[in-house]
């Protein structure tokens, strides 16, 4: 207020040319300049956290309904004359009737149903074709298990055609349908009545997380068993080798390394492997470990060799941390009731650096488990439908990963895989956060503050 | 016997000399702990060890040396004449391998006695047929030279694991025997056993070098292989990109580079100012609740594995760029381009840019942004003018290392930016169009060697070329960032 009245009493000539209340040209500008820059700031973090929100929701979206999937129930009659000519119900005899010999009973079946509930569509052809072709090997593996069904009519539960699927999923329309050769509207039509018939429903699809993997032509069957099994295996060779190594390097280079060339040299590498572009592994992989070392193709054994070797500049960078947060008072202690150096490293730092170790090797792990470059190169592209065997033979079995499998997927041209493609990574992203979640965990219960 | 067999044994013996060590050491003092130089652990441990490593040394010496000493063997004692028209020799080698393993299935599943697999004669039996019985499936008949080299190579294989099982025990039961000899109260036998753990260390730390070695040796090794089939020139100054297994391929690297460099460019042309403006942002003007809430969010871009942009690339940004700005402006109807791989590897590359600077900023003291304040600069003012100029080097740094990351890059490209080389001969105008499809050094990796390869023919060969330009083109971008990091870093005390 005072200094209100006493400009009032000023001369006009003596008067500052601004006042301080009112800002001139230039304060405005500069004002304006850092409202301008925080709001570039502001625009920069939400353009981030938006490509995160559209990233998550393109998948969620695609690939959600892939949990869900249209089974359609009938009763199929298996009839003798077809199935067991011989009459003896001999496992080998019967082997001899293909998948062929059975499509014609599902398709039987389907028409059964059709007129069992007096159901009319105009131009309805082939309703057989509603159902997967998966349906007649489901149904022949099941006869040849139980030979004794032969002759009787039961209940079976088979997946539906993948467009049928897709219809019921909203991917696929009427007017799609008019354009593709695998499906008519009329069979739309049919899909619609069975499932207010209560015959067909769409549920969860457990056999998307068990089953292995489908042929192009029948993606309502492809699963993600041997994915998964193949990326456990690799994860367990990583872990298998990349903790004790990684932890042993970085106890030398923490606790006994010399300050020499030889030193420098080991450090130099660690911080350019980190950086190194995985495809490159790959290339590793497949010169040394399949070319050279005679390592079977699309094995877990030489997938988990490769990602152990990316994953070792992650476990030592983070196991050096951890050991350089344990105080030295610790290590005088020790050495100071006659421990000797391994024994004060091994019984002291080490317990007390496990914690971070254990943080540092699931985010290793996490990182492994979506890595895909290189797995391509050794061959795990490979189409894979048979389980590997338990470990330690399995590891040499061929098999899928998961990472890879969604690769395999999206190379694929029915666009029902894309719907598959995003419900994998959904499954990838849910393993991965699970890991990511227990290494904090781990870090707020364990971490110790000196 | 199987190999597991073999590594049980050895491991019982050494848990057999733990104990016995350790009794000895203690029964050679009459149970008197103190005279003892060591813990009696120690003892046992050193039988242990002993017992171990020179076992399992040879063990894996044996296992990498045998396959490629038998090779050798074989494929000398093959005469020419028997490699047929259009083959070679390595393209015999995994037949002969192909069909001695074949002959170890059939005598598994008991379709051929032990004998009968080592006597058959081309003469007399099918044996691609009986192959084909239990399962495995030739491609062609099996000449009688192959066969032959196939049952020698069964031979020598079973001799040699024969010979590997009892180098591997006589070694064990060597090492088990003279180190319980030697086990006596004043044996210092701590000192021995730290000994051998301080030398496994330094193994385990040399694995980094060695992998590195193994990298550049082998790519070094076949890349010598593709130069020597194809001239270095055309590889690197030639402008066409057209492979064909038939011969007569054009493979320069120019045009992969090129759809690389253009790729990356745009991804950080996406990823600097959206990370850099954000690390300013979070580090200078967010509150800690924001701060808290939006880094973890943000950074958890960098958790995302590839393959997830990747599928992002090809069902959602390549759509949408396509048939909102490609196709509306006439520049192309391919929903794999350069711009959707390039602002997606940009999305990826944003925490990558905004964690590294963010550490930056933060490490420039306060000092200096009170005295910019004091002199009455505004808040943006001390930012550029003295925050980001003390920072640079450090930025300038994670930028270099992100564009190393976006050249490595490999799943996105795959996904997103389409198969088809650039073409030099069609004017610049395509060049340059971010909507045209455009391959990279990476994707041309993958797709040289996925799928049935030939490791004798350039086509081949040229990824381990590229990957070898990758590697060094990378590590010279990672080196040099530390360098400036280093070199300019200044030191605030």
């Amino acid at each position: 207020m005072s200094d209100l009245t006493a400009t009032d009493d000023l001369p006009a000539a003596g008067r500052p040319k601004s006042s301080l209340l009112e800002q001139d040209a230039r304060t405005k500008k500069r004002n304006a300049a850092e409202a301008r820059f925080k709001m570039y700031g502001l625009i920069a973090v939400t353009l981030g956290l938006l490509a995160l929100v559209l990233l998550v929701t393109s998948i969620l979206s695609n690939g959600l309904s892939a949990f869900q999937q249209t089974y359609i129930t009938l009763e199929v009659e298996l009839p003798e004359d077809k199935l067991d000519k011989e009459g003896n119900r001999n496992r080998d005899e019967m082997a001899k009737v293909s998948t062929f010999g059975y499509s014609p009973l599902i398709a039987t079946a389907v028409e059964a149903k059709v007129a069992e509930l007096g159901l009319e569509i105009e131009g309805l052809t082939d309703p057989g074709d509603i159902i997967s072709k998966e349906a007649p090997a489901q149904l022949r593996n099941f006869v040849l298990a139980n030979p004794d069904v032969v002759g009787s009519t039961l209940t079976f539960e088979f997946l539906a055609n993948g467009r049928i699927d897709g219809y019921m999923k909203d991917r696929v329309t009427r007017a799609t349908a008019e354009l593709d050769k695998n499906v008519t509207p009329a069979q739309l039509d049919l899909t619609d009545q069975l499932e207010e018939a209560g015959v067909l429903e769409k549920r969860f699809n457990w056999a998307f997380i068990t089953a292995p993997d489908a042929s192009g032509q029948r993606p309502e069957a492809a699963g993600l068993g041997v994915a998964i099994i193949g990326s456990f295996y690799m994860m367990l060779v990583v872990l298998c080798l990349a903790l004790p190594i990684g932890v042993a390097a970085s106890i030398y280079l923490e606790e006994f390394a010399p300050k020499n060339r030889w030193t420098d040299l080991i450090e130099v590498n660690i911080a350019n492997l980190a950086a190194v572009p995985s495809i490159v592994f790959g290339i590793l992989g497949l010169a040394i470990f399949i070319n050279f070392a005679g390592l079977p193709q699309s094995a877990p054994i030489v997938g988990g060799l490769v990602l152990t070797l990316m994953t070792l500049p992650t476990i030592i960078i983070a196991t050096r941390a951890s050991l350089k947060a344990v105080p030295p008072s610790i290590r005088e202690a020790a050495l100071g009731v006659g421990a000797s150096k391994m024994q004060t490293v091994f019984h002291h730092v080490l317990p007390l650096a496990a914690p971070g170790i254990l943080t540092g090797t699931i985010i290793g792990l996490a990182q492994a488990l979506g890595e895909t470059a290189p797995l391509l190169l050794i061959g795990m592209v490979a189409f894979v439908r048979e389980f590997p065997s338990g470990p330690p033979d399995g590891l040499f079995d061929p098999a899928s990963a998961l990472p890879v499998q969604v690769f395999n997927w999206t190379q694929r041209s029915d666009p029902a895989f894309v719907e598959r493609a995003s419900g994998a990574i959904i499954v990838l992203l849910i393993f991965l956060v699970i890991m990511n979640a227990v290494a904090i965990l781990l870090r707020r219960r364990f971490e110790r503050r000196w | 016997m199987p190999l597991i067999w073999l590594v049980v044994i050895v491991l019982v013996l050494a848990a057999v000399g733990y104990v016995l060590g350790r009794q000895r050491a203690l029964a050679s003092t009459d149970g008197d702990i103190k005279t003892l130089h060591s813990l009696p652990s120690y003892y046992g441990a050193n039988v242990a060890l002993a017992t171990i490593i020179p076992a399992f040394g040879m063990l894996v010496l044996w296992l990498l040396v045998q396959p490629a000493w038998i090779e050798n063997r074989i494929s000398g004692a093959i005469p020419d004449t028997a490699i047929p028209e259009g083959s070679n020799l390595s393209l015999l080698m995994s037949d002969i391998q192909r069909v001695a393993s074949g002959l170890d299935t059939a005598v598994d599943q008991g379709a051929m006695t032990e004998e009968e697999a080592s006597s058959i004669r081309t003469e007399f039996t099918d044996v691609r047929q009986r192959l084909g019985e239990v399962g495995v499936a030739l491609g062609s008949n099996v000449a009688a030279p192959v066969l032959r080299a196939a049952q020698q190579y069964r031979e020598m294989a079973s001799s040699g694991s024969l010979w590997m099982t009892v180098a591997v025990i006589v070694l064990a039961v060597g090492g088990f025997a003279s180190s319980l000899a030697i086990t006596r109260a004043d044996f210092r036998a701590r000192n021995q056993v730290e000994r051998v753990i301080l030398a496994m260390l330094i193994v385990a730390a040399s694995i980094a070098i060695l992998t590195t070695l193994g990298i550049v040796l082998s790519m070094l090794f076949e890349t010598r292989n593709f130069f020597s089939q194809y001239p270095w020139t055309s590889f690197f100054f030639g402008l066409e990109w057209a492979p064909d297994f038939r011969g007569n391929s054009s493979l320069s690297i120019i045009p992969l580079l090129w759809g690389t460099l253009y790729i990356s460019f745009i991804a950080l042309l996406v990823a600097v100012p959206i990370g850099l403006f954000a690390a300013i942002y979070m580090s200078e003007y967010a509150g800690p609740r924001m701060r808290a809430v939006a880094k973890p969010l943000i950074e958890i871009l960098a958790g995302i594995p590839t393959i997830v942009y990747g599928l992002f690339a090809l069902i959602t940004v390549g759509p949408m760029l396509r048939d909102y700005f490609a196709m509306p402006m006439g520049l192309g109807e391919s929903a794999s381009s350069v711009a959707t791989a390039g602002i997606v590897m940009g999305i990826m590359l944003i925490p990558f840019v905004s964690s590294l600077s963010d550490d930056i900023i933060n490490a420039v003291p306060q000092a200096m942004r009170d005295g910019s304040f004091g002199l009455g600069a505004t808040h943006s003012e001390t930012i550029r003018q003295v925050v980001v100029p003390a920072a640079l080097p450090g930025i300038v740094g994670a930028i270099l290392l992100a564009a190393s990351r976006a050249i490595g890059e490999t799943m996105i490209v795959v996904l997103g930016a389409g198969a088809a080389a650039a073409q030099f001969d069609r004017g610049l105008g395509e060049l340059v169009n971010p909507f045209e499809a455009m391959t990279t050094v990476t994707v041309k990796i993958v797709s040289q060697l996925t799928g049935d390869t030939d490791f004798a023919a350039p086509e081949t060969l040229v990824a381990f070329a590229l990957g070898l330009t990758l590697f060094v083109i990378t590590l010279g971008l990672n080196v040099l960032a530390l360098y400036i990091v280093r070199k300019y870093r200044e030191q605030y005390e």
